[in-house]
């Protein structure tokens, strides 16, 4: 599988003739730079565009986050994968109110799923899985427009966030999910999670024909990459969620992994390695996919993804997002 | 001449004859751009195959048209060389296409496929029959990649080793 590197620590990433190396105040070590697919960069780094061209002939993709571990922005190298005819077809998806419409609800309905999931072996947050059912039972054929399905899916939002305070520790309670600024451990931690699963998702879409910029549920003003907020929603229970959960119930990360300032609570460098390691283990643990007949990694179901959509697109085969069934 | 004029790119030409061969949806997709990168041992294999079993000295690459480099042997013939020889009528027929363009061209050569792994090759010469068969073969890539949506996926053999396995399967 092609890695993931985290540059947590601050320093220089250099090209020395035909090597990438990151060079800390410590240690000097060279990049496997063939084997990588993205390098994610927390730290304060300092890299010159003789490091970029090379990273860039390899089509590596950088991801960048601020100091408080949120996502900042992407450097991607000029692409191999492009074809007109995937791109106009995903714009005419956009542009056409039902067929628009039926991705966005594919994305919910994919999220609300794995939501359920999470909670199903519960038995704390058994209220909480009814009402969440009641909820989508009761929404899900009432949509007319996008505004009503992103009502519905906020509304199981906050009944799903509500129930984590059930079955983690209390230390993390929650009163709201607030995004930005997060101003207590548990909302740094999930906009953390959110934060790398949207840039590896971004990763994919970038190995593929698809456009990032065109999406279905999010309008694409919203954020530059807005299509990977789309399909980010699949994921974040799936992936991020079960990663928090874990963390938490196994005391990995504890409220000594936080730090606060005026505005932000946050993850600090010991509680973002933590978290990172879990995440990555998560991304490659694999499940055996029966169509397949192969073992696939969540990083993987991420691409396939993908792969549905352009089959979508070019009327090849109707998209059905997954839902996880191991 | 004139089925060779709407076409520029002789390479990517030929590589969609030797898909028509193997599979008619892989040649749409691979028609619209829609390609992945195969990190499969087989392609790997396939390349440094062809970078180490014939040296370099050995050819000289002609540039046809300012467009496409084709390796032509010192003796004259044009090659390709190829992993196995499970997809021979594809391999035959894309180089067979190659004799033809040079032909319009009114270069003769002669072709061969190189199967380094099996010690074999085989030597090909542009028959009326071959030249038919291309015609036909340029007119068919044209119907198929011309349909708005892909032939549907059918399992064969040489699914589980094909780039688009996840594509397709998944
Ligand atoms: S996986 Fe099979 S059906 Fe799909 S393109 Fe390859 S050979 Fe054709």
């Amino acid at each position: 599988m092609q890695k993931s590197l985290y540059l947590t620590s601050n320093g220089r990433l250099r090209r020395h003739e035909n090597t990438l190396y990151f060079e800390t105040e410590v240690e000097k070590r060279s990049i496997d730079i063939e084997n990588v697919e993205q390098i994610h960069i927390f730290g304060e780094v300092d890299l010159n565009t003789k490091a970029l061209n090379y990273i860039s002939q390899y089509g590596i993709v950088l991801h960048f986050y601020n100091y408080y571990g949120f996502y900042a922005g992407s450097f991607l190298p000029r692409k191999k994968n492009v074809s007109g005819d995937v791109v106009v077809r995903q714009a005419l998806h956009y542009l056409d109110r039902e067929k628009r419409l039926f991705l966005a609800y594919c994305f919910v309905e994919s999220a609300v799923y794995h939501m359920m999931r999470n909670l199903r072996e519960r038995k704390e947050a058994e209220a909480f899985l009814i009402a969440i059912e009641d909820e989508w039972g009761k929404g899900r054929f009432n949509i007319s427009n996008i505004a009503e399905l992103m009502g519905l899916e906020g509304r199981i939002r906050n009944i799903y966030y509500q129930s984590f305070n059930q079955f983690l520790p209390e230390d993390f309670a929650m009163e709201k999910r607030e995004k930005r600024p997060p101003t207590n451990p548990i909302n740094a931690l999930i906009s953390f999670g959110n934060s790398l699963i949207y840039s590896h998702t971004l990763s994919q879409i970038y190995q593929t024909q698809l456009d990032p910029t065109i999406s279905f549920l999010h309008e694409p003003s919203e954020k530059r990459f807005s299509l990977s907020l789309d399909i980010s929603e699949i994921f974040k229970p799936l992936i991020v969620d079960t990663v928090i959960f874990k963390l938490l119930n196994n005391r990995q990360i504890s409220l000594e992994h936080f730090d606060e300032d005026l505005n932000y609570c946050y993850l600090n460098q010991e509680g973002k390695k933590i978290f990172i390691k879990e995440f990555q283990s998560k991304l490659e643990t694999t499940v055996r996919h029966r169509q397949l007949n192969r073992n696939v990694s969540y990083k993987g179901f991420i691409r396939l993804e993908c792969y549905k959509l352009i089959k979508h697109f070019i009327g090849d085969q109707v998209y059905s997002p997954l839902k996880a069934w191991w | 001449m004139e089925d060779i004029q709407e076409f520029s790119e002789v390479k990517f030409q030929g590589i969609k004859i030797n898909y028509l061969y193997i599979c008619k949806r892989k040649l749409w997709l691979f028609s619209k751009n829609i390609t992945f990168e195969s990190t499969s041992d087989k392609v790997l294999l396939g390349k440094v195959l062809h970078e180490y079993s014939y040296p370099k000295e050995n050819t000289k690459e002609v540039l046809i048209d300012n467009l496409v480099m084709i390796d032509i042997l010192s003796d004259g013939s044009i090659r390709e060389v190829k992993y196995s020889s499970k997809m021979k009528e594809a391999d035959i027929m894309q180089v067979v296409y190659y004799l033809y363009y040079l032909k319009q061209k009114g270069i003769q050569k002669q072709g061969i496929i190189n199967y380094p792994k099996e010690k074999r090759k085989e030597v090909l010469e542009l028959t009326p029959e071959y030249k038919e068969k291309v015609k036909q073969a340029l007119k068919e890539i044209e119907e198929i990649t011309t349909k708005p949506i892909p032939p549907p996926a059918q399992k064969q053999k040489i699914c589980k080793s094909c780039a688009y396995f996840e594509f397709c399967w998944g």
